[in-house]
C-alpha cells in the first residue's frame, strides 16, 4: 500500500507527467529511426548531427532566436556541408563529419562558456532536461514521430530494398538517393526534437540501443521495425521514472536502463544465436547437402 | 563465328532486347571496358567468360544502366523488364531479413500498407515452391545452404517477371552439386513455353568447364569482346589465350570442349620428380 502510494506520487506533478510522456515518445521515435541508423551504419552521422545541433542551439540561445529555427537551420547546413565534402571523395565521410560537427560543437562550448550563466538552455541541450519541457516540445516530438511512422509505413518496401541491397534496388526502379535523403531528413528531425530531452552526449546511444536489442530478438526486418520503438519507449518511460527516485539526470538513467536490458537480452539470446549463426555459416560444408 | 543476329538454332530474331554499341565505361581513373559490341535477343542464354578484373561485372552494370557509358550506348527494347541477381558475396548475411521479405521487397508497394496482399502472398509462395524453397519463407537468409541462398535471390528476380535475367558469377564459391542445381534451374527458366518461361539469360563466369562449356552462346571477354559464338567456336586456344593471358589447350570429351591450362603437365612432372628425389 505504501509502495502503491509511492508509485503514483510523482504523477501528481504536471512537469513529471510531461517529462514521462516526452521521454516515452522520444524513446519510441529514436527506436524507429534507430533501426535504419544501425542497419545502414549511420550511427556516426547521428553522433555528428547531434553535436552540430548543439552549436546551432547555443547560437540560437545567444541570439534569442527560437531553438528549433536556429538549431534546425544549423543542423541542415552541417548536413549539406558533410555531403559536399564527402562527395569529393578526397576526404572520407567520417573525417568530414569529424571536422564539421566537432567545430560546431566547439563553437557551442565557447558560446556556453561566454554566455552560459545567462543562457541555461544551452546546458539543457548538452545533458538533456526532461523536466523543463513545454507543450511545444511534446508536440514537436509527436509530430516528427507521426511523420516518421507515415513515411516508414508507406515507403516500407523501398526503404528496405534500398537499405539491404542498394545496387539491385537501383536497377529495380527504386530511387536509392531519394530514400537516403528521406532517411537523413528524418534522422536530423529526430535529433533536433529529442536532443533537449536526452542530451547531445547521450542521443546517439538512444538511437542505437533499442535497435540492437531488437536485432538480437528477431531475424525479421518487419518485426524489428515495431520491436525497436516499443523497446525505446520502455527505456524512455522506465528511465524517466527511475530518475525521479534516483535523483540523476533522466538522459543518463534512460541510457543505463537500455544498456541493462541490452546486456540481459545479449546474455540470454546471444549464446543461442551465436551458436546457431556459427552453425549456419554459408561457408560451412555440412550444410551443402540441402 | 556466326553473325550475332542469329541464335544457336539459326533463327533470325526481330529487334534485340539489349544492344551494346561501341560501349566504353570509365570507372575511377581508368577505362574498364572499351568498344563493346554485343546483342542479346529474346530467349537467348549467354555466358560471358573472362578472368577476374576483366570488366565482366562492369559490362553487366552498364547493361542494367547502373553505370553510365563514357562512349557508345546501351539500348534496351521498349518496356524491357530485367532483373539482376548479384554475386552472393556482396550480400550482407547479417541483415535481419527473412526469405519472404527478400522476395517481397522487389514488388512495388501498391497501397499505403506494406504487408503483402493475398495475391502477392500467393505469387511469393508459388515462386518459392517452384525454386524448391517451399516452407522456408520465415527463415533468416543465413540459415540456408549455399544453393538455397542463390535460389532466394533468383526468386527475388523472378517475381519481377523479367524478360532478361542478368546474373553475376552465379556459381562462384559454390560446390559441384549446387552448381548443377543452379544450372538446371536456369535452363528451365530459359526454355520456351509451355515447360519454361523463355527468359533470356546473361551471366558471367570464370568457370570454363563447369559452366561455360554447357551454354549455347559464349562471349570471351577481357575489356572488350574477343570472341562470340557457340562453345566449340569460341573455346579455341587462340581466343582463350587472348582472354586469359595464358596458353590453354582444348580437348574434346563426349562432344564437349574441355579447356586445360597449358604447362599443367610440365608442372606435374616437376612436382613428381621432386617427390621422387
Amino acid at each position: 500500500m505504501i509502495f502503491a502510494v509511492n508509485f503514483w506520487q510523482p504523477f501528481t506533478y504536471e512537469f513529471f507527467r510531461n517529462g514521462l510522456l516526452i521521454a516515452t515518445l522520444a524513446g519510441a521515435l529514436c527506436g524507429l529511426i534507430g533501426v535504419f541508423v544501425v542497419l545502414r551504419g549511420m550511427s556516426y552521422i547521428g553522433h555528428g548531427l547531434s553535436h552540430a545541433v548543439f552549436g546551432g542551439a547555443a547560437l540560437a540561445a545567444v541570439l534569442n532566436m527560437s531553438y528549433f529555427l536556429g538549431a534546425g537551420l544549423w543542423g541542415l547546413a552541417s548536413g549539406l556541408m558533410i555531403g559536399r565534402v564527402a562527395r569529393k571523395r578526397i576526404i572520407g565521410a567520417d573525417a568530414a563529419i569529424g571536422v564539421i560537427t566537432t567545430a560546431s560543437f566547439a563553437m557551442g562550448l565557447a558560446l556556453q562558456a561566454r554566455f552560459g550563466q545567462a543562457k541555461r538552455s544551452i546546458d539543457a541541450v548538452l545533458f538533456g532536461n526532461v523536466l523543463g519541457v513545454f507543450t511545444g516540445d511534446i508536440l514537436a516530438v509527436a509530430g516528427v514521430g507521426i511523420l516518421s511512422v507515415v513515411v516508414v509505413v508507406t515507403l516500407y518496401r523501398r526503404l528496405l530494398f534500398a537499405t539491404f541491397d542498394p545496387e539491385v534496388a537501383g536497377v529495380s526502379g527504386v530511387n536509392v538517393p531519394g530514400m537516403e535523403a528521406i532517411l537523413m531528413v528524418l534522422l536530423s528531425a529526430t535529433i533536433l526534437v529529442t536532443v533537449r530531452v536526452i542530451g547531445v552526449l547521450l542521443i546517439s546511444a538512444l538511437l542505437v540501443l533499442p535497435a540492437v536489442t531488437a536485432r538480437l530478438l528477431t531475424n525479421s526486418f518487419g518485426r524489428m521495425l515495431w520491436l525497436s520503438p516499443v523497446l525505446g519507449a520502455i527505456f524512455g518511460g522506465v528511465g524517466m521514472y527511475v530518475s525521479w527516485y534516483a535523483d540523476v539526470p533522466s538522459g543518463a538513467v534512460i541510457i543505463l536502463a537500455g544498456t541493462l536490458v541490452f546486456i540481459v537480452v545479449y546474455s540470454a539470446v546471444g549464446v543461442r544465436r551465436r551458436g546457431r549463426v556459427a552453425g549456419m555459416d554459408h561457408h560451412s560444408p555440412s550444410l551443402r547437402t540441402a | 563465328m556466326k553473325p550475332s543476329a542469329m541464335n544457336s538454332s539459326g533463327n533470325t530474331f526481330p529487334a534485340p532486347l539489349l544492344t551494346c554499341e561501341h560501349l566504353s565505361c570509365t570507372y575511377g581513373n581508368g577505362t574498364v571496358i572499351e568498344g563493346v559490341d554485343l546483342r542479346v535477343h529474346a530467349g537467348e542464354f549467354v555466358g560471358i567468360v573472362g578472368p577476374s578484373g576483366s570488366g565482366k561485372t562492369t559490362l553487366l552494370k552498364a547493361m542494367l544502366g547502373s553505370i553510365k557509358a563514357s562512349h557508345g550506348s546501351v539500348t534496351r527494347s521498349a518496356g524491357l523488364r530485367f532483373a539482376y541477381v548479384p554475386q552472393l558475396e556482396t550480400v550482407d548475411w547479417n541483415f535481419p531479413v527473412t526469405v519472404g521479405e527478400v522476395v517481397g521487397m522487389s514488388r512495388p508497394q501498391k497501397s499505403w500498407w506494406p504487408g503483402s496482399s493475398p495475391s502477392e502472398r500467393q505469387a511469393i509462395e508459388e515462386v518459392l515452391e517452384r525454386l524448391r524453397l517451399g516452407g522456408l519463407i520465415h527463415r533468416h537468409i543465413r540459415e540456408l545452404s549455399g544453393g538455397q541462398q542463390q535460389r532466394v535471390f533468383l526468386a527475388r528476380a523472378l517475381i519481377q517477371k523479367p524478360d532478361v535475367l542478368i546474373l553475376d558469377e552465379p556459381t562462384a564459391g559454390i560446390d559441384v552439386t549446387t552448381r548443377h542445381e543452379i544450372l538446371h534451374v536456369l535452363a528451365d527458366l530459359n526454355e520456351g513455353p509451355p515447360q519454361g518461361d523463355g527468359i533470356a539469360i546473361v551471366l558471367t563466369t570464370h568457370d570454363l568447364n563447369g559452366l561455360a562449356a554447357h551454354l549455347p552462346r559464349l562471349v570471351c571477354f577481357n575489356r572488350t569482346v574477343i570472341a562470340d559464338g557457340t562453345p566449340s567456336e569460341v573455346l579455341q586456344p587462340y581466343f582463350l589465350e587472348r582472354t586469359f593471358g595464358a596458353p590453354m589447350e582444348v580437348l574434346q570429351h563426349g562432344g564437349m570442349p574441355v579447356v586445360l591450362e597449358q604447362g599443367g603437365g610440365e608442372l606435374r612432372l616437376r612436382l613428381s620428380r621432386k617427390g621422387a628425389s
